[in-house]
């Protein structure tokens, strides 16, 4: 039994070898824009599963169907995937900003913020955007609703301004449901008072 | 208050519209076409696209798409890149992903469903299959024609 199981792994070796023309392919991690290095597993058809998780870990798949484990430049990573790196969509980002007690207008603070995520949506062609507004705990469910609704509207409103088409915003207001601080009911915090604007 | 009444409805029909969408090209640059069954549309950005598209792009052409669990899928010149599978759980975040780079180039950020349960995206090639535990990664297929 045992010599039979041989025979089989000598068997799929010579296959591996004998190299029967494959279409040739390259694997390789990049990392990301905050420098995390992430995990891939490249199975060849027929072979084992190896996983790279090193920096421009890469592995390469020969016209022969000889399997190599590679660690690329940067240099080598941009001659070859330059272009088709510079097409990928901006990536996914939340920004929050924070209001003025009771009411739609955004902190001084937060009108400096603003600016910043105006220069991001200016490099995005076609945004996806949901505001989502939100209060703190003072006062009660539905003046809280309401307010919310308002605070994400009025974003809406500053970004509709910037050139963005309306029916690309998602507004909701969450009232004081979803509350940055965990705090009594009916306690005014800063950080409760805000809208958050996903990016996609 | 009735002008946010007929806006939720505008925005209602248009999920309607949309919803076999998986994707949207956000970046198309020289040729982009997309092949849905028998017939070919030329992809700009805003065009959704559903499973079973393929994306081709020419000798000066490019795409980047974003995917509804926020992953982003770019290919190169001269690709050919099919979306074999796609599903997500926008509650869950279950979903299944099985891209196939059939000839070109690919770069790619997971999203959503690897952080989820690693694994939920691959992508294949003629010669081998990977799997994508996260998060950025880029792949070439040798076109067939030069070998």
């Amino acid at each position: 039994m045992v010599r039979h199981l041989w025979v089989v792994a000598a068997a799929f070796i010579a296959a591996g070898c004998a190299c029967a023309p494959v279409t040739p392919a390259l694997f390789a991690v990049v990392p990301a824009a905050d420098g995390h290095i992430g995990r891939i597993v490249v199975t060849p058809n027929g072979g084992e599963p190896k996983l790279i998780d090193t920096k421009y870990g890469a592995e390469r798949i020969r016209a022969d169907g000889k399997v190599e484990n590679v660690t690329l430049t940067e240099t080598e990573v941009q001659a070859t995937f330059g272009t088709v790196m510079d097409a990928l969509p901006g990536r996914p980002a939340t920004y929050t900003l924070y209001f003025l007690e009771g009411k739609d207008e955004l902190t001084p603070e937060s009108k400096v913020e603003l600016d910043r995520v105006f220069a991001d949506l200016r490099h995005r062609p076609l945004p996806d955007i949901a505001v989502i507004g939100h209060t703190d705990t003072r006062g009660g469910l539905e003046y809280n609703d309401t307010l919310s609704r308002a605070r994400a509207e009025r974003m809406r409103e500053m970004l509709v301004g910037l050139g963005i088409p309306e029916e690309r915003i998602m507004v909701a207001g969450r009232g004081k449901r979803e509350l940055l601080v965990p705090t009594e009911d009916n306690v005014s915090e800063a950080r409760n008072r805000r809208v958050e604007i996903n990016v996609r | 208050m009735r002008k946010f009444l007929i806006l939720l409805v505008a925005l209602g029909f248009a999920g309607t519209a949309l919803a076999a969408d998986v994707g949207l090209v956000k970046v198309a640059k020289g040729s982009v076409q997309i092949q849905r069954g028998a017939n070919k549309i030329p992809a700009t950005v805003g065009t959704g696209l559903q499973q079973a598209d393929v994306v081709i792009t020419g000798a000066d052409g490019s795409a980047g798409i974003t995917f509804t669990d926020n992953s982003l899928v770019s290919v190169g010149p001269n690709s050919v890149f099919s979306i074999d599978k796609y599903s997500f759980d926008t509650t869950t975040h279950a979903g299944e992903f099985e891209g196939n780079l059939k000839q070109g180039r690919l770069a790619a950020v997971s999203g959503k469903m690897v952080k989820q349960s690693p694994d939920s995206m691959k992508i294949r090639t003629p010669s081998a299959i990977m799997g994508v535990r996260g998060t950025e990664f880029v792949v070439q297929v040798d076109d067939t024609k030069k070998n």
